[in-house]
């Protein structure tokens, strides 16, 4: 990850903070501190050692606290500028703006908003722009539900966003500071969505562990984006950001495809520095050789465990499998911690069950998933229900 | 941007294309009181077009990019439509990103480049058509007032969705059949300029582009005041020659009829106090620079 900037580390920001290799956040060169802490506070806190360029905010449940909490940011110095934008469409906008200005850029929104904001994803990852999106997952209309559903996360997976799914706070800040570092790559160069489920890890207190605030991410340096800067600060070549489709001719639609082409190509190559520094991995296994796995994102992830706990309590045979980045997804690292599962169940909040969708694309012998349990529209997922349902399909399997 | 930017490599220049080679020897980047007057005398920031023959909207677009006046530290935001087909193929940078969402693009930009360049100019501009400005993009547009961005909104205006083939728009006048409007609009024209004067603009002026001269000073008084007053807006009436079924000699008699006193684009420009103090020096200033390249040139 050699870098311009790096010659900054070391180095003091106007608000005193020491530029740090990122590595350096997580590896204990930099003293950590331990919080309790909410999901919201935790992205002030994440946000304020990103140096971050411009945030623009939006009120939706249950994001508007994170929001908010970023605009002091900004009044104490750490961001350099912020605004409450009109409507989601328009926020996404307002950031594509402030990214193709060279600003490195924080928002956040959730469920309607992410779905009103939607025709601007597409245009960010085209118009290569790596801005940090934080994603607090809710339900989406009709009815109105203001409570934790994953389903926005399966209508993105086409846009050609980076996306993580962090299952507690504490992966929420790491995700957020390693988000920046994967999505600003030249090769990658790329918009970030980083999920948690809205109101479980928003709203809720947990231990979390921190680097010092008196450290920050070195600054994003714009020309190293593989397209140009709108600054004027380099020659005007007579080409748009946008690839020229106006014309109907085969060239036009050549450029179209390539370009999308290379926007998936950057995903794919996104990965070996995703891998590094999600610890080797873009997935985590417990006790993979267990007959039964429990795979999933997010606090599905968290109620599994505790339905796997209650399975080894009876006896049974049980492992877990945890996605953390969902685009790319983790093809070969599911394929082959799933390879020798007999049963692979799904519990996901949504009602669509896309991720059961995405393993059951990716894995030979496809019978073997579970698609679900499913809850949705704000339901929790309790563990025994998860080992109710296991049970059941257990029994349905053997009748047949 | 220092206009040392626009440089060739040596070693290059003989595979350069001439476009380029005369945009580096006889572009206007950098040129004090640039105007109308260099087109034909400099090479355009405007190397081609596909607009039709005839069109008001690329004459406009030529008088629009002949009074930047700081084409080399100005960035154009545009949007879907007529004018998408011209953006590639200018000398500034230039945005497109999607249909109506011009104003909200103009504000992260124009926020990042104070940001990042505290201390220089970095003029932005927004030119759209009316579909654009007043339809699907009117709450950005307004909004960008509201909050008093520091931009200049342009708004050609040829009262159809010319692009897709002539459809109604807000701007389109009352009763007037199009696609879309088979029995005739049945609203008034939206009164933008209006509106623009009410959501906070500081200098608004609603014309058309039969006037290379008149064109000019609009564009440089909105930029000018967007620069360093607050946000400003102008609307040009480009009637679409193709969907109203005129010749292409037929356009500049169109736009002369429509800026007929009591028509639609009779001449109006709106400026606050302020703005008319600050204008008044800048025109002075600007008079003092003319006679003294007079005074030169008759000692020369």
């Amino acid at each position: 990850m050699s870098d311009n900037s790096k010659s900054l580390i070391g180095t003091k920001n106007k608000m005193g903070q020491t530029y740090a290799d990122i590595e350096d956040f997580f590896n204990g060169k930099i003293p950590k501190e331990q919080f309790f802490m909410t999901g919201s506070e935790i992205v002030k806190e994440a946000v304020k050692r990103s140096s971050v360029g411009m945030s623009i905010s939006y009120p939706i449940t249950p994001q508007s606290e994170a929001a908010a909490l970023v605009g002091e940011l900004w009044v104490e110095g750490y961001v350099d500028a912020y605004f409450r934008g009109e409507h989601e469409f328009a926020v996404m906008s307002e950031c594509a703006g402030a990214s193709l200005g060279g600003c490195r850029v924080f928002t956040t929104t959730s469920g309607p908003g992410t779905l009103r904001a939607y025709e601007n994803f597409p245009m960010w990852s085209g118009g290569r722009l790596p801005i940090m999106l934080c994603l607090m997952v809710r339900g989406i209309n009709s009815p109105l539900s203001i409570q934790p559903d994953t389903i926005e996360i399966g209508m993105l997976l086409d846009t050609g966003m980076l996306i993580w799914h962090a299952e507690d706070a504490q992966e929420l800040f790491d995700f957020i500071l390693k988000g920046y570092v994967v999505a600003e790559q030249p090769d990658v160069h790329l918009p970030i969505a980083v999920a948690i489920d809205g109101f479980f890890v928003s709203h809720t207190k947990e231990m979390v562990e921190i680097p010092s605030p008196d450290y920050c991410l070195l600054p994003y340096d714009p020309y190293r984006s593989p397209v140009p800067v709108m600054d004027m600060e380099t020659a005007p070549m007579r080409v748009m950001r946008d690839p020229f489709v106006m014309k109907s001719n085969y060239i036009s639609y050549m450029t179209h495809t390539s370009w999308q082409l290379e926007i998936r190509a950057a995903i794919e190559r996104s990965r070996k520095y995703t891998r590094k520094l999600m610890g080797g991995s873009l997935i985590d296994v417990e006790d993979g050789d267990a007959e039964i796995i429990l795979c999933t994102s997010g606090t599905a992830v968290s109620q599994s465990r505790e339905a796997i706990r209650l399975m080894k309590a009876k006896g049974m045979d049980v492992g877990l499998v945890k996605i953390k980045s969902i685009r790319p997804f983790p093809t070969e690292e599911v394929k082959k911690a799933l390879d020798k599962a007999k049963l692979i169940v799904v519990p996901e909040l949504n009602i669509s069950g896309w991720m059961a969708k995405e393993i059951k694309s990716t894995i030979d012998r496809n019978s073997r998933v579970m698609v679900g349990p499913h809850v949705a529209g704000g339901m929790t997922m309790p563990p025994e229900i998860i080992v109710e349902e296991i049970e059941k399909e257990i029994a349905l399997r053997k009748e047949s | 941007m220092s206009t040392n930017i626009v440089r060739m490599s040596e070693a290059l220049a003989d595979v350069m294309p001439q476009e380029y080679k005369d945009l580096v020897a006889h572009s206007t980047y950098g040129k004090v009181d640039r105007g109308w007057r260099d087109l034909g005398e400099s090479k355009e920031l405007i190397e081609q077009h596909s607009l039709c023959a005839g069109c008001p909207e690329s004459l406009g677009f030529r008088y629009i990019m002949s009074s930047l006046p700081n084409p080399e530290d100005t960035v154009m935001v545009g949007s879907t439509g007529c004018t998408s087909l011209v953006f590639p193929h200018i000398a500034v940078h230039n945005i497109h990103s999607l249909f109506g969402n011009q104003n909200a693009i103009a504000s992260g930009l124009k926020r990042a480049l104070e940001v990042r360049f505290p201390d220089q100019v970095k003029d932005v501009v927004v030119l759209a058509g009316d579909g654009a400005t007043v339809d699907i993009g009117i709450d950005m547009t307004l909004q960008s007032w509201f909050r008093q961005e520091k931009f200049t909104t342009i708004c050609f205006d040829n009262e159809f969705y010319a692009n897709t083939g002539g459809q109604e728009s807000g701007l389109m006048q009352k009763q007037f059949v199009g696609k879309m409007a088979p029995a005739g609009k049945q609203f008034d024209k939206v009164n933008l300029p209006q509106l623009a004067i009410d959501s906070g603009c500081h200098y608004v002026a609603n014309l058309t582009t039969s006037k290379p001269m008149r064109v000019e000073k609009v564009i440089r008084n909105a930029i000018m005041v967007a620069r360093e007053i607050g946000p400003s807006y102008v609307q040009l009436y480009t009637p679409c020659i193709l969907e109203l079924g005129l010749q292409s000699n037929d356009a500049l008699d169109e736009m002369k009829g429509a800026e007929k006193k009591n028509e639609r684009f009779e001449f109006f420009e709106y400026k606050t106090d302020e703005v008319t103090e600050y204008l008044d020096k800048l025109d002075a200033e600007r008079k003092e620079r003319k006679e003294a390249r007079k005074a030169a040139k008759k000692g020369a």
